[in-house]
């Protein structure tokens, strides 16, 4: 095996894990890798002169897992129950008041937040997780969201609603409770 | 004046569309008065900030 195919290669366990909590399916990440990977042997050439090959393959992966949503949500138009209402009471106040986090930025330094953050990612509905996920860490706009989910505008600001909610109780819990 | 429960739902869609003036005001007004909704958009930001660096 060349070089260039064993370092390619050894990347599959980091760029399974990135695609799997993105795409909360294994074997529709699995997919996704196995594109990039077979997409970074033929396209050697233009990796030549970039310094990081994580990065480089990551960038393929993005464009992967976009595609893999694409034809997830053509195929399965879904709904997530709504766990709004436990969070507020019938005046509309907070049962449980966000409490102020001390020092979040400190979490950033930490591989161990990371962790913790990842885990709740994973407690997410699927597709609540994919629009999520495609604003906040691909950055797209709502409106691409939209298309790529095939729904509402006003479903998919539901949508990153219910993902943020979950995210914030859920880090408040496990992690800035502790 | 909204509820915590509309003001989470503004902070959350202020973080992906361009809000009315008068959905701003309501917020403002909130904010100054209310500790919990003042810590949720703080903890919001740092979502945000946060999901980006993953990975």
């Amino acid at each position: 095996m060349s070089d260039f195919r064993t370092r390619v290669e050894g990347e599959r366990p980091y760029l399974l894990r990135y695609a799997a909590l993105q795409l909360r399916d294994r074997h529709t990440a699995e997919d996704a890798v196995q594109e990039t990977l077979l997409a970074a042997l033929a396209g050697e050439a233009a990796f030549a002169g970039r310094s990081n090959l994580r990065t480089w393959l990551t960038g393929i992966l993005k464009h992967k897992i976009v595609d893999a949503i694409r034809r997830a949500s053509r195929e399965a138009p879904a709904a997530d129950a709504d766990q709004m209402e436990e969070l507020f009471d019938e005046t509309g106040h907070w049962r449980e008041m966000p409490s102020a986090w001390a020092d979040p930025d400190a979490a950033l330094e930490q591989k161990e937040f990371f962790a913790k953050l990842e885990e709740c990612l994973s407690r997410l509905p699927a597709r609540t997780a994919q629009a999520f996920m495609l604003r906040e860490h691909l950055g797209f706009e709502t409106d691409e969201i939209c298309k790529e989910l095939g729904v509402t505008a006003t479903h998919c600001w539901v949508l990153l609603y219910r993902a943020r909610m979950a995210l914030r109780l859920c880090l408040e819990q496990n992690w800035f409770g502790r | 004046m909204p509820t915590c429960k509309e003001v989470s739902r503004l902070v959350s869609q202020g973080l992906d569309r361009q809000l009315g003036f008068i959905e701003r005001l309501r917020l403002r007004v909130h904010l100054a008065i209310c500790d919990g909704c003042t810590n949720f958009k703080k903890q919001m930001e740092f979502l945000r900030k946060a999901v980006k660096q993953l990975g």
